[in-house]
């Protein structure tokens, strides 16, 4: 090149705007967990929650109320499903995070392209067929097959030159559950009264029953799809150029694509497995992590995780306690919030275009 | 490597691109050397675009080979290749509203871990001031207008510092002082010792800034040589199927294309 000096310009790391938004998520989230802890029929002072969390890791203190109904009430039962919704929520918006990348469309989200549907439908299958072969396993196995059958098909169909035109994936995704609503239907149908509670119990989203035996499932398939996530980040970010133009600066598309799915069938196979179908959540977070820290793939996956873990959180907060000894789906609560953030980016990316091309 | 090696050769290929049926390439070869601007012409459809991806690797012909330094260039690692070439596509479209500095960094992806990576944040500097594009460094690529990702496509390119340059039409989206720019800029990638291909619609461009022209007509090789010899107004006229006439420029004796109307 020119041999003239010319001064690098000053970087703009978003490191500081980063470092804001983890420190004030987490901070939101614990305070989450602790009222959500405190909070429901048996209810609890936050000091009071903190005195059982203490004392069950082996830390004596003056806060703990003596009754061992309390201990019983928040280790056995809601703490299961906090931690339950934690993970779902990370796993969720990571899923939405890789989707949205590899779609090169900000509008993909497992819900609403159908891999969620094609995750309850696999699980819905183990349970009428009374499936257990390999025990607690069975259930997520399943709904791993469904979602993997899902996301190939929408990513097959869908995409031309790398990216996928708003409407085709939109259209690819309704097909897509439709089909697997037809599925579940058929489910419905064939199974036996608890088995069709529990297929309606997937259709709407909910985390209540949940147990230490479902975390010990989900928790190492969620670390290990958001571990992976973080490897494959700086290639997604090439992605954004377009495929030919990802390979042109060495990125191996093929196997980055299929890892990426299959790290998202993963994700979404964990999440669906014992919560069920929980909407938008993919769809959200990510893209107001964008607004806030920018589209570079590492630290967006980052602060998803922890955003939809957050969300999860204050949505199963209103689920419990909105209204009085009822609980409420999550998955109604998600989508009350996320159908119309959904309408709004639909409008805003039409604009954008010039049209629905 | 001297000036005049011959560093990426496509030799007698037959190409079919994807969506087409029968071959659009027929028995094509071309060869990019050092030190050299290779202007790539001809009409719509004669083969040009298909061409330029076989050169750069994205459509593997029925027919024939594409060797880098000798290699055939399926053999090169992915990683490998994009440190020895870069490409420039037409369609430069972001998924993400990635900043302009961003973009221009991605160049340097296949040096990443290397030691060469140290020298980054200089080389995406110089990169964006050739391109004129320094002020719109930490702007949005999604809010910038055609020409204005055009030449952030092309800062990246430059970014990746490879000494085989591929472009498919740089100067398409660009203003009169832009397209002159990249043109230099290809030029003086050249003088450097760059291998440079383009793919040019102007005639009046590749006479006057290319070293080496490949006339391309219905999948085959027309001509190819020097500028003046190979752009006559008796081939242009056959092959484009409009008479012009080629006359030298008043100022600088470098013959200029003008239809005649």
């Amino acid at each position: 090149m020119t041999s003239e000096v010319v001064t690098a310009v000053p970087l703009t790391f978003r490191a500081p705007r980063f470092a804001v938004v983890i420190v004030g998520m987490s901070v939101a989230l614990v305070a989450v967990a602790l009222i959500s802890l405190g909070l429901g029929q048996y209810a609890l002072s936050p000091a009071g929650v903190a005195g059982v969390l203490l004392q069950a890791i082996g830390i004596e203190n003056p806060w703990a109320p003596a009754a061992s109904t309390a201990s019983g009430v928040i280790l056995d039962i809601r703490l299961p499903r906090i931690v339950l919704g934690l993970l779902v929520g990370a796993a969720l918006a990571v899923s939405g995070v890789l989707m949205q990348a590899i779609f090169g469309n900000p509008l993909a989200d497992a819900a609403v392209v159908g891999v969620s549907s094609g995750a309850a439908l696999g699980a819905a299958a183990s349970l009428t067929f009374g499936l257990t072969a390999l025990g607690l396993w069975t259930t997520p196995a399943f709904a791993f097959l469904g979602g993997l059958a899902a996301v190939f098909a929408v990513y097959m169909i869908s995409r031309s030159g790398g990216r996928t035109e708003v409407v085709t994936l939109l259209l690819t995704g309704i097909a897509i559950n439709a089909i697997a609503g037809a599925g579940l239907a058929f489910f419905t149908f064939l199974g036996t009264s608890a088995t069709r509670e529990q297929i309606v119990f997937w259709q709407l989203g909910s985390l209540n029953g949940a147990l230490w035996q479902n975390i010990a499932v989900v928790a190492p398939v969620v670390a290990v799809g958001i571990v992976a996530a973080v490897f494959v980040a700086r290639g997604l970010d090439l992605f954004a150029l377009g495929e030919r133009t990802a390979r042109h600066l060495g990125v191996r598309v093929e196997l980055l694509r299929v890892t990426v799915i299959l790290m998202v069938a993963l994700l979404v196979c964990a999440a669906v497995a014992f919560a069920g179908i929980i909407g938008f959540v993919g769809l959200v977070v990510p893209h107001l992590m964008r607004m806030a820290i920018g589209p570079k793939h590492l630290p967006l996956m980052i602060a998803s995780a922890l955003g939809g873990a957050l969300l999860l959180a204050a949505a199963d907060l209103i689920a419990r306690t909105a209204v009085p000894l009822a609980d409420l789906p999550i998955g109604m609560i998600t989508s009350l919030v996320g159908g119309p953030f959904f309408l709004w980016l639909l409008l805003k990316t039409r604009r954008r275009a010039g049209g629905w091309g | 490597m001297s000036a005049g090696d011959v560093r990426l050769e496509a030799r007698d290929i037959t190409a079919t691109p994807h969506g087409a049926v029968t071959p659009v390439l027929t028995g094509a070869s071309l060869s990019v050397r050092s030190g050299e601007l290779h202007a790539l012409v001809g009409p719509n459809g004669a083969g040009k675009s298909t061409m330029f991806a076989v050169l750069a690797g994205d459509l593997t012909p029925e027919r024939g080979d594409v060797t880098l330094d000798g290699e055939p260039l399926r053999d090169i690692h992915p990683r490998q290749l994009a440190r020895r070439r870069s490409v420039l596509l037409q369609q430069n479209a972001v998924s993400f509203p990635f900043t302009v500095e961003q973009v221009v960094r991605m160049g340097r992806a296949p040096w990443a871990r290397t030691p060469a990576e140290d020298e980054d944040d200089e080389v995406v500097a110089r990169a964006l001031e050739l391109t004129d594009m320094t002020a719109l460094a930490q702007r949005g690529i999604t809010s910038l207008s055609g020409g204005e990702r055009a030449r952030a496509a092309l800062a990246r390119v430059l970014a990746q510092a490879c000494d085989v340059i591929l472009l498919d039409e740089p100067t398409a989206a660009l203003d009169l002082k832009h397209q002159e720019d990249v043109l230099r800029i290809a030029r003086d990638r050249a003088r450097e010792g760059a291998a440079v291909a383009v793919v040019l619609h102007d005639l009046n461009a590749a006479l006057a800034v290319a070293d080496r022209v490949t006339l391309l007509s219905r999948g085959r090789v027309v001509a190819t040589g020097a500028p003046a010899d190979v752009l006559t107004a008796e081939r242009i006229e056959e092959v484009y199927g409009q008479p012009v006439d080629v006359f030298p420029h008043a100022v600088t004796g470098i013959p200029v294309v003008f239809p005649r109307r």
